[in-house]
């Protein structure tokens, strides 16, 4: 069993290093390598979030603004105080990890809608303060000049390193969350999902391990935020709005709540389709995303990762058999 | 003198304006089989609660072991070594009877976070230990050859049997079965009792709150009789089968 998922990470690793290869090789579908940078910055967001909502059980609508605050963290801290952009990173991620227990501490406790209220409402006032703190921000026009990110004298000045680097990023915290699912605390996730009484009657503190998972889901999303902001080198609050926070819980969804390879693929999915299939539908995007997540409501409640498996899976046995 | 492993002083617990547990008193030694009886609303589950620490106390204190608990959070309590099961079975479905298990092997492991998502080598031993000690309670209730099965499509009488496994992972020095036979037919009562013995075999102290009298009458050492929050009345079942106030409010109605 370890050997297998350790040969699907493996075939995964093959395919991410040679798809800009053969993607850039044609000239049509190109930048197709820029969606993907794009596609891995949302999957560290999605992955956080398959652990908070798919594993712990925990819903968040804040994920933007948990991206949006690593991404002003770096774009301020670099551009007004000029501080190297990894320092600047690294801070946002634990700025962003102490913001949301603070949120979390309180929040963490309601459950359900009430929840999902808590996080909308916190969102709402980050990306108000967004717009309104302008020195800082630079309100609803947005901060401009930032730089590439950068260690020393290593910079990313290519799309192909930021592609690499990018995904290599997913790929570490794709392993990480993996390994996390598969030991003692991500038990402990799945038993306050199913009964957090009983979860409590095992010696699980339900509440810290909800603020635990809560901080590393936002400490990701604020990781994102920062490659986000020295990626496209402006940023504005409109980024890290509500919309965005549903796209991240659709993409989610799409994928299967409680996979983390769902994440990562649900996250291609919808930003594929966003980007590029679905632009000139743009007006309608919410309305396609919310057919989408009817049909998978009604039809693949586990999402399309874990059916497919399932499918494979018994395709298989039948084969077999 | 019998050594006391849990104490109660005066405990008393309203909700709202119904008081479930009046200023009760009783002390229970260690190694017994302690049966709780009492017609239904007497309070029994919620004395469960509240030495679990599933609720507060709105007056009076508990002591195990001599130290006070019953301001401790529950995951504290299981910690010390009180363990419990639920009247309606509260198993992790989502997961598989194995996994169901491990969990109670949460508290005697420590890796954090870093550990297991880097997988480290101390991690990875601690996990060899959770999943042999795991398996090791599923055969100690007879249960092993079932690990991969989810918990959830267990039939009811072995998902009982299952939750006492995982309580019983926990290594507790007490354990509350709260109704463990409510739903099982009377094979099942039968293995269930020679189980309880079992565990008490251990040096493990059972608190067994049950509605089968045969299974009180027959496995318990002490009975303590509860009645609208107040103690009834307590001692052997013999002393309680024979109490006049006891037949009249609870075991007149009933036959064994
Ligand atoms: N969470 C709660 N909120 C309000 N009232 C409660 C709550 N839990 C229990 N009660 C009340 O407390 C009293 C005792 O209930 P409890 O569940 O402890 O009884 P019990 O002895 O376990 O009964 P049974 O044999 O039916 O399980 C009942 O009157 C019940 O309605
Ligand atoms: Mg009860």
């Amino acid at each position: 069993m370890k050997g297998k998922s350790n040969f699907v990470l493996l075939i995964f690793a093959i395919a991410i290093a040679i798809f800009p290869v053969v993607v850039g090789s044609v000239q049509s579908i190109s930048h197709y390598v820029d969606v993907m940078v794009f596609a891995g910055i949302f999957a560290l967001v999605s992955m956080g979030l398959s652990l908070l909502m798919g594993y712990a059980g925990q819903i968040s609508l804040a994920q933007a603004a948990f991206m949006g605050i690593g991404a002003y963290a770096s774009g301020i801290l670099t551009t007004h105080f000029g501080w190297p952009s990894s320092v600047a990173l690294v801070c946002g991620m634990i700025l962003t990890g102490a913001v949301a227990y603070v949120i979390g501490v309180p929040s963490l406790k309601l459950k359900g809608h009430y929840l999902a209220m808590a996080t909308l409402g916190f969102g709402m006032i980050v990306h108000i303060v967004f717009n309104e703190e302008v020195n800082l921000t630079g309100g609803p026009s947005g901060l401009v000049g930032i730089e590439t990110l950068g260690l020393g004298n290593l910079r990313l000045e290519s799309l192909y390193a930021w592609y690499y680097f990018v995904w290599a990023c997913v790929v570490v915290f794709l392993i990480f969350c993996l390994n996390l699912v598969k030991s003692r605390i991500g038990r402990a996730f799945l038993a306050i999902h199913a009964d957090e009484r009983a979860a409590e009657a095992m010696g699980v503190s339900v509440s810290a391990y909800k603020v635990k998972v809560f901080v590393l889901s936002a400490m990701m999303a604020s990781l994102a935020g920062s490659l986000y902001a020295h990626y496209v080198e402006f940023i504005n609050p409109s980024s890290f709005n509500l919309m965005w926070s549903i796209r991240f819980v659709l993409m989610v969804m799409v994928g299967g709540l409680q996979s983390l390879w769902g994440a990562v693929f649900g996250t291609i999915f919808l930003t594929f389709l966003s980007n590029e299939w679905l632009q000139v539908f743009s007006e309608f995007e919410m309305l396609i995303y919310g057919v989408i997540l009817l049909i998978i409501a009604l039809f693949i409640p586990r999402g399309l990762v874990p059916a497919i498996v399932e499918t494979i899976r018994r395709r298989k046995f039948a084969a077999k058999s | 003198m019998d050594r006391v492993i849990l104490k109660l002083e005066n405990v008393t617990r309203q909700f709202g304006g119904v008081t479930a547990l009046s200023g009760i008193n009783y002390s229970i030694p260690e190694g017994i089989i302690q049966a709780i009886i009492g017609p239904n609303g007497a309070g029994k589950t919620t004395l469960f609660n509240c030495i679990s620490g599933m609720l507060t106390l709105t007056s009076g204190k508990i002591f195990f072991n001599n130290s006070r608990i019953d301001e401790l959070p529950a995951h504290q309590i299981a910690t010390l070594g009180v363990s419990r099961t639920f009247q309606h079975v509260a198993l992790f479905k989502n997961m598989t009877v194995l996994e169901n298990v491990m969990i109670g092997r949460h508290t005697k492991s420590k890796s954090g976070f870093l550990s297991c998502g880097l997988r480290s080598p101390f991690m990875k031993r601690e996990e060899k230990e959770i999943k042999e000690r795991a398996r090791h309670f599923l055969d100690y209730v007879g249960l092993i050859g079932e690990e991969k099965v989810m918990a959830g499509s267990l039939p009811l009488g072995k998902q009982k049997i299952l939750e006492i496994a995982r309580a019983l992972a926990t290594e507790p020095k007490l354990l509350l079965l709260d109704e463990p036979a409510g739903g099982l037919n009377t094979t099942e009562t039968e293995q269930l009792g020679d189980l309880i013995e079992k565990i008490r075999e251990l040096g493990i102290t059972v608190l067994l709150v049950e509605h089968d009298m045969n299974l009180v009458m027959e496995r318990s050492d002490r009975v303590l009789v509860l009645n609208h929050g107040t103690v009834l009345a307590s001692g052997t079942p013999k002393d309680v089968k024979n109490n006049e106030k006891v037949v009249e409010v609870y075991l007149g109605s009933m036959e064994f």
